[in-house]
């Protein structure tokens, strides 16, 4: 909703609901509320020593910038510019056809046509042209080009930050522009005057000092997952037992610590101490927890590469000083974007860990020959393919499943079938979102890159309302009541997308589905995960 | 048999009144958003455009049928939802129920000014009225739950962190009393 409560005589006045006619460059921000997240907290700020840690707010008119902050700026983004060649390029081949505007979901969502991917790009661009293109020099407005100023500064910050880096847009380009490298090269010239979000700050420090976003510090991290064990022992007999820290292990497990805190995450998180029991009992699986290492997400990416860079390098450290042999990844997003595309110029090669095999069927991870990380999708699809899982998909037989590709697994990293086959080998119903929906042409669930924060809530209800939209429509067309997914942050967004928009229907990570249908040898199971009566055991479930 | 003819006449104008109708709502964005709005068939591509288009449809027809409120809320709803966490006034958002007075009265000026069907066109205007006060009850409802959304999130947060730091033990919690 809009602030702007207008007293009678001016309701009369402006009877007219038409916007301004003004061109996307003449019309002024309008920093909304519900659009935007807190400003960072200076103390996560220092902490990282980062650039002008100070108390800010938004929406005063002035942000305590450092008196040459257009300086800084421009040398930033000169600096940029030489040293990644990409970014120079997205800044001088787009011809603005067009093909990527209607095609993010922030657009579609808030109507707001600066959230077309190509003028949130030329937001950055009108700057670049007026400062380092003659042509931007001499034409100025005409060629598209503006010099830098309060305004435009406050543009920036406010777009950057209604962007989830989802590269959906890129999909559609006919050059190959990817608007996210722009959106995380916008970010990054704005931290270089402390102009970070909080729900992206506090976490980078917190993940930095104590190891994971949530500042839960080892000896509490493993108590989380003790509650875990106990309730998987209440409702099954069992004892799984996790390992932590330990020393030699085969395998190293990292997993975004959002699911050892947040329902309905921690229902994955549950899913991968049956899954990995199983293994430990049935084939001698030797997998270690990290309770330092305890965070597989990777907020330093929507801050700047060297911070990314920094908190990334924590989990190699870790599986360096545990001797492992490789690591195996849980359900998360844009951790996948990170190892996949970033992880081996910014750190690796990671040479003292081995070329990933699985101990169990004896295959080779060739697409983490390099990282040395496999995800737990491909990991659990081959067991299955191998027949190495007792599964009883039956037990999921109360839910109707749909999957949501999460956008940095499906476009960063092409991981698209291994979720579908272990649903489908999981679950008896299972029912796909309209083709321009899912895969490479996923929606956003509209809270990644940082944005998932409470305050912000009318951007990620707009964000993700393409999505909805879909889940919607395979709700009312199949009486779908699952949306499933691999992603931490899809897991602690969606709850309150469906609630708002899909109200029927509830959210499950992948691992949690596997978990249902795993058949643990000895186990007393009359519930899933939940607290459920599994199907059938209605009557069993009550005793 | 007015009724009848009134019926005929009303479907018959239905295309060109929807027309100036979602006209009226979707140019309440700004022009690039607006053309993209009306443009754009494909309802997952478009779902602002195409829930507003088809909603207004249902909802035109209800208007002359039954005018059921349970009908109507679940065509009305959809559109005032997204209207709702969108950047409109409350008037913005719900403003568009009252624009169909007019346009209504532009289209079927002659046959309004021709008195023949005097009752059928203040029963729409009341009926127009009463579809504008289920647009606010929705509006509210709406914001309503994205304010208990952002509330509930702040509540769970600080719930879960005093769960970790161990200063909550439910009634029933297997850990009660260690």
């Amino acid at each position: 909703m809009s602030d702007e409560l207008l007293k009678p005589d001016e309701l009369f006045a402006k009877i007219d609901h038409r916007p301004p006619k003004t061109d996307w460059m003449s019309t002024p921000v309008q920093i909304r509320k519900g659009m935007y997240c807190y400003a960072s907290n200076y103390k996560s700020v220092e902490y990282l020593g980062l650039p002008n840690a100070r108390p800010w707010n938004p929406l005063d008119d002035d942000w305590k910038l450092p008196e040459n902050w257009q300086e800084i700026i421009h040398q930033g983004f000169k600096e940029r510019l030489e040293k990644f060649r990409s970014f120079k390029i997205f800044m001088d081949i787009c011809v603005r056809c067009g093909a990527c505007a209607d095609k993010c979901h922030f657009f579609i969502g808030t109507g707001d046509p600066k959230n077309m991917p190509v003028i949130r790009a030329e937001l950055l661009r009108s700057v670049y042209r007026n400062d380092f293109t003659r042509m931007g020099k001499i034409l100025g407005k005409i060629g598209g080009a503006r010099p830098m100023g309060l305004d435009v500064l406050k543009e920036w910050w406010y777009y950057m930050f209604q962007c989830t880096e989802c590269r959906r847009c890129s999909v559609f380009c006919p050059y190959g522009i990817d608007t996210a490298e722009i959106t995380i090269m916008g970010r990054e010239l704005l931290n270089l005057i402390g102009l970070n979000i909080d729900w992206i700050a506090t976490p980078v420090a917190n993940c930095y000092r104590t190891g994971n976003h949530l500042g839960i510090q080892p000896h509490a991290f493993k108590g989380m997952l003790d509650f875990f064990v106990e309730d998987v022992e209440d409702l099954s007999g069992i004892n799984v037992e996790p390992v932590y820290n330990k020393k030699g292990a085969d395998i190293l497990f990292i997993t975004p610590s959002g699911d050892v805190f947040a329902d309905p995450g921690t229902y994955t998180c549950m899913g991968y101490l049956i899954l990995f029991h199983y293994l430990k009992e049935k084939y001698g699986l030797d997998i270690t927890w990290s309770t330092y290492a305890s965070e597989g997400g990777n907020f330093g990416f929507f801050t700047s590469h060297e911070t990314m860079k920094r908190l990334n390098a924590k989990m190699y450290m870790e599986a360096k000083r545990l001797g492992v042999k490789w690591i195996l990844g849980g359900e998360c997003g844009h951790m996948w974007r990170v190892i996949n595309q970033y992880m081996d110029t910014v750190n690796g090669p990671a040479d003292f860990l081995e070329e990933p095999v699985s101990p169990i069927t004896g295959t080779k991870f060739e697409n983490a020959k390099s990282t040395k990380m496999v995800h737990i999708a491909e990991f659990t699809a081959d067991l299955i393919k191998h027949d190495k899982l007792d599964l009883d998909p039956g037990r999921n037989d109360n839910l109707k499943v749909t999957y949501h590709d999460s956008c940095n697994p499906a476009r960063g990293m092409g991981l698209l079938e291994e979720p579908r086959y272990i649903i489908k080998k999981v679950c008896n119903n299972f029912y796909e979102m309209p083709a321009n929906t899912i895969r490479e042409q996923t929606f956003c669930c509209g809270g990644g890159a940082g944005l998932n924060a409470g305050e912000d809530m009318e951007l990620r209800m707009a964000g993700g309302l393409p999505r909805a939209n879909a889940v919607k429509y395979v709700h009312d067309k199949y009486g779908v009541n699952v949306l499933s997914c691999i992603c931490a942050v899809d897991r602690a967004v969606f709850p309150a997308l469906m609630e708002y928009w899909v109200p029927e229907v509830e959210v499950y990570g992948m691992h949690e589905l596997v978990a249902n249908a795993l058949i643990l040898p000895g186990e007393k199971r009359t519930t899933d995960l939940r607290g459920e009566p599994l199907p059938g055991m209605e009557d069993k479930a009550d005793e | 048999m007015a009724t009848m003819i009134f019926e005929t006449l009303i479907a018959k104008k239905k295309a060109a009144i929807i027309k100036k109708w979602f006209g009226e709502v979707v140019d309440s964005y700004p022009a690039d958003t607006s053309k993209f709005l009306k443009k754009q068939k494909d309802p997952f591509s478009n779902p602002v455009g195409q829930t507003t288009l088809h909603g207004l449809e249902a909802i035109y027809d209800e208007l002359f049928k039954g005018m059921d409120r349970e009908i109507i809320i679940s065509f009305l709803d959809p559109i005032i939802r997204i209207r709702a966490i969108q950047n409109f006034t409350p008037s913005q958002a719900t403003g568009f129920t009252f624009a169909l007075k007019k346009i209504i009265d532009d289209q079927l000026k002659k046959e309004i000014l021709s008195k023949q069907y005097t009752a059928q066109f203040s029963q729409l205007r009341t009926r127009i009225d009463e579809l504008g006060l289920i647009a606010f009850d929705i509006y509210m409802s709406c914001r309503e739950k994205v304010l208990q959304l952002k509330a509930n999130e702040a509540r769970n947060q600080t719930y879960s962190a005093f769960k970790r730091a161990g200063l909550i033990v439910e009634p029933g919690d297997s850990r009660a009393g260690e």
